[in-house]
């Protein structure tokens, strides 16, 4: 696979003096599952904004197909849209679950897909649910409709920001069945963000531990997990403290 | 009635159109001089509609600045096109404060996430107004609410002429005035009965999420 979606070089972000990012470079295949994994603070939702180009890097490029991403240069309108993310804690629009799933395709202009709107919904098992107001839904529930949301979209990328922090069992399983299915089925590129070493493991092809900021390791997961490299990576994957 | 109707729905639309867009830059960029905005515009909130009254009359006279200049668009004292300016400064202040109030009480990720999702800097902006479209509506009502049952200035740069500029507030001053109380009542049954339609059709713009 040599096929790279994302290049990054010596790409830095500074909040207010303090540098939360210094990447020196990072890549990442087009269809693999990519995990960053890492204490909480170590730069992981930092470094996903920059992916999904919500923010400029404050030094350093970003290479996204052949497009580049950097402080002057912002990404275009088109490519910005072959990418987004699941947060952590879904913010849904004040509407019925399908305004909340389809209200993405409307922003890109694409209008009466019913089809694919429906498609999303049941993707997600929500079929019943359809016209209940979003607010109502339960934390498992409205997470699935963001990831609804965002696989209604077709990107080329999806990020996941800690998907499934703060859901029970059922839901981590079945949100981890959905992406797994898209990145097979349809092929897409998932970087996942997770504190959660075992959810590495089960997903991801490649795990990266992000510390202050640094990439500290990349590798395929079973070298991560069974023979690491660094110091750092053994006593994290062990859950030792690293920091 | 429909003269009033006239003056304070045209000078709503120019608040509301001046007032919204201001509204969500001030509660949404940082920039700076934007803390100085804000207090002028929270002074403007507060504002004697008597002293906009003047001013207005002031710019407007045929030796102020502004009535000099003859221009077409400019419109001249004692005409329904004075009332609307001095409505428009008096109401605008509201819309844009009570809109900045309401686009700030949106959660700050739900901007992101739009425009994770896409969107550009305007269809996010749309969405937050959509997001907190109770608020945005309160303010419109607040503004509608300063004008229409507002004396001063209309009295002012109208000067209550029969046929002319005499909207129902100043009318009601008038026959007050003459003794006319039974006549006076009714003009100010009239003008309450606008006021509790215009905001029942106000209510319902809100939609459904009032009753959540």
């Amino acid at each position: 696979m040599n096929d790279f979606i994302y290049r990054l070089q010596n790409v830095t972000k500074v909040y207010e003096g303090r540098c939360v990012l210094e990447v020196e470079s990072l890549k990442i295949h087009r269809g693999e599952i990519f995990a960053l994994v890492g204490p909480s603070g170590a730069g992981k939702s930092t470094l996903l904004r920059l992916l999904n180009f919500l923010e400029p890097p404050t030094q350093g490029r970003i290479r996204f197909l052949d497009a580049e991403f950097s402080a002057g240069q912002p990404m275009p309108l088109a490519y910005r849209r072959r990418v987004t993310t699941v947060f952590q804690r879904p913010i849904l629009l004040n509407r019925s679950v399908w305004a909340n799933v389809s209200y993405g395709l409307g922003l890109h202009g694409k209008r009466d897909q019913t089809d694919r709107i429906e498609k999303a919904i049941e993707q997600v098992g929500l079929r019943d649910f359809t016209r209940q107001r979003a607010r109502t839904l339960s934390g498992g529930e409205a997470q699935r409709v963001a990831l609804a949301r965002a696989i209604v979209l077709q990107p080329d990328v999806l990020l996941l920001d800690e998907p499934t922090a703060n859901l029970d069992p059922y839901n981590v399983g079945l949100i981890e069945e959905i992406v797994q299915q898209l990145n097979q089925e349809v092929g897409t590129t998932l970087v996942l963000v997770t504190h959660n070493v075992f959810q590495a493991r089960r997903l991801a092809h490649r795990v990266a531990l992000l510390l202050e900021g640094r990439v500290v390791e990349t590798a395929d997961v079973e070298t991560f997990f069974q023979s690491p490299g660094d110091p750092r990576t053994v006593a994290f994957v062990r859950g030792e403290m690293v920091y | 009635m429909a003269l009033s109707l006239r003056v304070s729905g045209t000078a709503l639309l120019c608040s509301t159109l001046i007032g919204i867009p201001l509204g969500a830059a001030l509660g949404l960029s940082r920039f700076f001089g934007r803390r100085i905005v804000i207090a002028l515009l929270y002074t403007g909130m507060g504002f004697p509609p008597v002293v906009v009254g003047l001013f207005v009359y002031l710019m407007l006279s045929r030796s102020g600045p502004l009535g000099q200049l003859n221009a077409p668009l400019i419109p001249t004292l004692f005409t329904p096109g004075a009332m609307v300016v001095a409505q428009t400064i008096i109401s605008f202040p509201l819309v844009a404060g009570f809109t900045m109030a309401a686009v700030m009480g949106v959660d700050p990720q739900l901007r992101l996430q739009v425009r994770a999702l896409g969107a550009t800097n305007w269809q996010t902006t749309l969405a937050i107004l959509t997001e907190a479209r109770i608020g945005v509506i309160v303010s419109v009502i607040a503004g509608f609410g300063s004008i229409i049952s507002e004396v001063g200035a209309v009295m002012m740069v109208g000067g209550n002429i029969e046929h002319s500029t005499r909207v129902l507030t100043t009318a009601i001053v008038l026959e007050t005035r003459q003794g006319n109380f039974d006549l006076a009542m009714a003009i100010g049954v009239v003008l309450l009965g606008i006021s509790f339609l215009t905001n029942v059709a106000m209510l319902r713009l809100q939609g459904r999420t009032f009753d959540e």
